[in-house]
């Protein structure tokens, strides 16, 4: 029995489903307002440097990594379970308490932003679990991804439409009722919906099947090639890295290997510890 | 969460907490005693004996919240259960009408409860789909049908002897003290039957349940008069401690009463009251530490690992649902023994007066501000909410009369207020659970 | 035998009761419903925010009364029924800036607004009893009828009389008029989807850039108008005490339930499964079997499965089959 016990947020009575609404407010927004900046050494597009920090007082999940990625460029992290990789992302997106190091987007310092301002700054995030709106059609899903924006967007849902011809189609049926893969596309789409410069992925392949994932990744690397810069966390390591122009390996919160997705891919360590030969 | 052997513990003299219940206990206590001087000590002991009552409640109620995190909103059904006992156990038995119809009464209840039995076993046989849900509609409607056809007639048979002063089957005329066992015991009952429903679907809706069975109870309570008189209440119930009466007309009583000064009539409220605060303190002693003893006991330690994360607690092979069912009987059981305690205290049972604002939620506002999970907590917050809920409307009558003394004395605002002092103990009571919610969530005495 | 005098007395005693008090329902769970599915917690003073804003627009309707203002052949309540909900909203909103918010900021765990609505509940209650007391309060006025008995005695010549109450009929259209806009406002505005994001997946609403507070205070001000105008259509219907509105607590709880907590659909569902339920089960059907069956069919009884007094144990008993059989509720899907 801790002393420390919070009547605020323990588990009393929150099983009973017929008083509160189970899932929801799950978002951490980080506190970083007292975050010690880290010493400038790149001058990326995207760049999250330095950074250490956990969750509120706990254990320092991070310990001074380093992510950056350059214009329409794809980055992606990878790197062993509990390496601290989806953790990173949260860390540049604003969803991590940062004891230290700085978040940069095109220059400007936005690391004690929130993740909503950061979405107004031209960052799209895409979580691996829960990424869409289940019980709203994809139209709506597309038209909520698109808040922020108060001009016309049906040219950018076009676009989307474009990109992922299969929700057109499915365009007025509830998200909550289209296979996996198909989730994913939504997923993206809503997130591609503010026009961002940035698209931060997280695990987008987990779940799908082979054919799904080469269709995804070819989508992403179209993505790219309108200028869009992309931050993936990848599973799946080595098809990841072969689209990547960035890798990062990861291994207890700091980087352990850096370079272009076909360095990491030739190199023999990476080959041996975390691409299974 | 690690939980060390209480052996390495350090066996602290005054640890800070301690400290601080005492001083809480030593507050109240005060508050009682300046009371007992400003409004004269039958009136203390008046909202002590409540205060006792109220604190067994508020024992249940934390049971069940601060121990395993139900939410019983039902309170109130409970406490007017263990209200019926006392009319069940302790009144005579009524010869006449048993003889009318009290076999027939009987049998229809028999049937019905026969019904669900056989409902219950139909859905557990019977595979799903809807041949069993025909099944059950028939097998309920036809047992529903047949149990009132036994029933009716036996209840009016019943209600048609002499009505003005019984019409009902009476009691079992044993002493009043067993009532408040059986009082537990019924409302244990009825705990275990809403608790298997409820709790048994998923650990969810228990709120719901209870808020609606508590109306049902009072429903039941308040229309079959066959079984207590209804809202024609019984009065007169039998007192496990002598009568003012008695004792006033005793010239040993009146002499002794003399030689401290006092008057017969005095003498012999208070000393009544005394001898129930008596008996009521035993109880409460009783249930707190029993209380104390599960809580400390693995079973408790158990309970509360369920409460912190129900998850875990189910992975490592640990049987919820039988837990919750357990303890959701166990704190009920406490919420009938108090009401059966009540109806004795007032000699008479009144179902029109049970209302949820006083009798469920107001047992909330006890064990939130006394400390979630804390039993000393509960039972100070029952003795100074109760307090408070007594204290207020003097205080708003004294308050609003001085208000009212500056108005013309016929002005419609005047006599408003004087009506409004009338809800100021729920106003009263809002607030303070609020602001304690907000800047105390822990409660006065917090849990450790 | 006379089916069509049996089918009048079962319109007259039981269907458009029904129908009138399902209708008040619904719009009470639709309330309860909006605040779960949003702010993710029952309310507990839900029957007290009823019964606040019907006191509200009592006074108002007394006051408009006093002046001599009426709305013809309709009930001045309804005039004062938007100020009465501009009263509720303040209320609310002031009740979710002093309580909920602070909760909100701390993201505390749901069940704290539960019981944090519990002390709000007996607020509630006494400004309730200071504005208008706790005695039985009659504010119908304007015509009575739209079909009157006995006029339908003489123009259709049967021996069962026809009553439409001008409160019923206009708790059917209020009731239709209120629900499609509210539909209309949850499926087509932009702040109407945001709403139904934020109850579908509250880190991706704010991951999309919706504004909480905003999705919040719009949340409070609909309920607000949800609320009280379910109150005051039942206490038109029927009349207003303050304690008969904490009831409504059980029936406007099941009905969500039944329909799916979170599920707007549903609780318009459930509110009339609940009431119709309620009145056919308490209703003394012997009348309408003495028309239906020949003559010496008919039984000796009333016909009356329960008394009336028993109407919370049909919502508690309907409520326990739902959920036993179909723990979801009765419409799934779609949740706002």
């Amino acid at each position: 029995m801790t002393d420390t016990h919070d009547p605020l947020h323990d588990d009393r009575g929150n099983n009973d489903a017929s008083i509160v609404k189970p899932g929801g407010g799950g978002l951490h927004v980080a506190d970083n307002s007292g975050t010690r900046p880290a010493p400038r050494l790149t001058d990326a597009f995207l760049v999250g440097e330095g950074m250490v920090g956990g969750y509120g007082r706990g254990p320092s999940i991070l310990n001074g990594c380093t992510i950056a990625a350059e214009k329409g460029q794809i980055a992606v992290i990878v790197g062993p379970n509990g390496a601290g990789k989806s953790t990173a992302m949260k860390a540049v997106f604003g969803m991590l308490d940062l004891r230290q190091g700085s978040v940069r987007l095109n220059g400007e310092d936005i690391t004690r932003l929130s993740p909503q301002a950061r979405v107004a700054k031209g960052m799209a995030f895409v979580p691996q679990v829960r990424n869409i709106f289940a019980s709203m059609t994809v139209e709506e899903n597309l038209e909520m991804g698109a808040f922020l924006r108060r001009d016309d967007i049906r040219g950018t849902i076009e676009q989307i439409y474009d990109l992922f011809p299969i929700l057109k189609a499915k365009r007025r049926q509830p998200a909550g009722e289209l296979s996996g893969g198909q989730r994913q596309q939504v997923a993206v789409g809503r997130a591609l919906m503010t026009q961002p410069s940035v698209l931060m992925l997280d695990e987008p392949t987990a779940g799908v099947s082979p054919i799904v994932m080469d269709e995804l990744f070819d989508r992403i690397i179209e993505v790219a090639r309108q200028g869009i810069t992309i931050l993936m966390v990848e599973q799946n390591a080595r098809q990841a890295l072969e689209i990547a122009d960035r890798g990062y390996v990861l291994v207890q919160g700091g980087n352990a290997f850096t370079g272009t997705g076909k360095e990491l891919l030739a190199d023999p360590q990476v080959r041996k510890s975390f691409l299974g030969g | 969460m690690t939980t060390l052997p209480d052996a390495t513990l350090a066996k602290p003299i005054a640890r800070p907490d301690h400290l601080r219940a005492v001083l809480l206990y030593a507050g109240m206590a005060a508050l009682i005693a300046v009371t007992g001087a400003a409004m004269g000590w039958n009136y203390a002991l008046t909202v002590v004996n409540m205060g006792l009552i109220s604190a067994i409640m508020a024992l249940g109620v934390n049971l069940q919240w601060g121990f395993a995190g139900l939410f019983n909103v039902g309170v109130m059904g409970f406490v007017a259960l263990g209200g019926l006992a006392t009319v069940l156990v302790a009144t005579p038995p009524q010869p006449e009408a048993w003889s009318a119809g009290g076999l027939r009464v009987i049998a229809g209840l028999a049937l019905g409860a026969l019904t669900v039995v056989a409902l219950v076993v139909l859905r557990g046989r019977m595979t799903a789909g809807r041949g069993r849900a025909l099944a059950l509609v028939v097998v309920g409607v036809l047992g529903f049908l047949a149990a009132r056809w036994v029933l009716d007639p036996g209840v009016l048979a019943v209600e048609a002897v002499n009505p003005s002063v019984s019409g009902n089957l009476g009691g079992l005329g044993l002493p009043v003290l067993l009532a408040w066992p059986a009082g537990g015991l019924l409302a244990a009952g009825a705990a275990w039957i809403i608790g298997k429903t409820a709790l048994g679907l998923r650990s969810d809706y228990l709120a719901i349940a209870t808020l609606g069975i508590a109306e049902i109870i009072l429903a039941v309570m308040k229309n079959e008069d066959w079984l207590a008189r209804g809202v024609k209440n019984v009065v007169g119930l039998p007192a496990p401690v002598p009568q003012e009466i008695a004792l006033q007309t005793d010239p040993a009583f009146v002499a002794r009463a003399a030689s401290l000064g006092l008057s017969a009539v005095d003498a012999s409220t208070l000393w009544v009251k005394v001898l129930y605060l008596g008996l009521f303190a035993v109880v409460l002693a009783g249930l707190l530490l029993l209380a104390q003893l599960a809580l400390k006991s693995p079973w408790g330690r158990m309970m509360r690992a369920i409460r912190d994360n129900e998850v875990a607690a189910e992975a490592m092979g640990k049987d919820v649902t039988a837990r919750h069912l357990q303890i959701f009987v166990l704190g009920s059981a406490l919420c009938g023994i108090a009401g059966a305690m009540m109806v004795t205290l007032d000699g008479q049972l009144t179902p029109g007066s049970y209302q949820p604002l006083r009798y469920t939620f107001l047992i909330w506002v006890m064990v939130i501000v006394g400390g979630s999970g804390n039993n000393w907590g509960a039972v100070l917050g029952g003795f100074l909410i109760w307090w408070l809920w007594v204290i207020v409307e003097p205080v708003g009558n004294a308050l609003f009369g001085a208000l009212a003394t500056v108005l013309p004395p016929d002005s419609p605002i005047a006599s408003h207020l004087q009506d409004a002092s009338a809800h100021m103990r729920l106003l009263t009571m809002g607030l303070v659970l609020l602001l304690m919610l907000r800047f105390s969530p822990r409660g006065l005495i917090p849990e450790r | 035998m006379d089916l069509l005098n049996a089918l009048v007395t079962f319109l007259n005693f039981v269907f458009i009761p029904a129908a009138a008090y399902g209708a008040q329902l619904a719009l009470g769970a639709l309330g309860a419903t909006l605040v779960y599915g949003i702010l993710r917690f029952s309310n507990f003073a839900h029957g007290e925010t009823m019964a606040f804003g019907t006191a509200a627009t009592i006074l108002l309707t007394f006051g408009l009364q006093a002046l001599g203002v009426t709305f013809g052949p309709l009930p001045t309540a309804l005039l004062a029924l938007p100020l009465g909900i501009a009263a509720t909203a303040l209320l609310v909103l002031g009740t979710d800036r002093a309580v909920y918010r602070f909760y909100r900021v701390k993201r505390a765990a749901p069940v704290i607004y539960v019981v944090a609505s519990l002390g709000v509940m007996f607020i509630m209650s006494a400004i309730t009893r200071f504005l208008v007391g706790v005695e039985d309060i009659q504010f119908t006025d304007g015509a009575r009828f739209v079909i009157n008995a006995r006029d339908f005695r003489d123009w259709s010549g049967l021996e069962e009389g026809l009553a439409l109450r001008s409160t019923q009929l206009i708790t059917l259209v209020v009731a239709a008029l209120a629900v499609a806009a509210l539909f209309w406002f949850l499926n087509r505005t932009r702040t109407g989807k945001s709403m139904r994001a934020f109850s579908d997946n509250e880190d991706l609403a704010l991951l999309s850039g919706i504004n909480p507070d905003r999705v919040v205070a719009v949340t409070w001000i609909i309920v607000a108008a949800l609320t009280t105008t379910a109150g005051v259509l039942y206490g038109l219907d029927k009349s207003f005490k303050a304690f008969t509105y904490f009831q409504l607590l059980l029936p406007i709880f099941a009905a969500a339930v039944v329909g799916g907590l979170g599920n707007p659909l549903g609780a318009i569902a459930g509110g009339f499964v609940i009431a119709f339920s309620e009145v056919m089960v308490t209703y003394a059907w012997k009348q309408v079997v003495a028309y239906a069956v020949p003559g010496d069919w008919v039984p000796a009884g009333l016909l009356q499965l329960m008394t009336t007094e028993y109407k919370f144990a049909v919502s508690f008993a309907i409520l326990i089959i739902v959920l036993l059989f179909k723990p979801t509720g009765l419409f799934k899907g779609q949740s706002v």
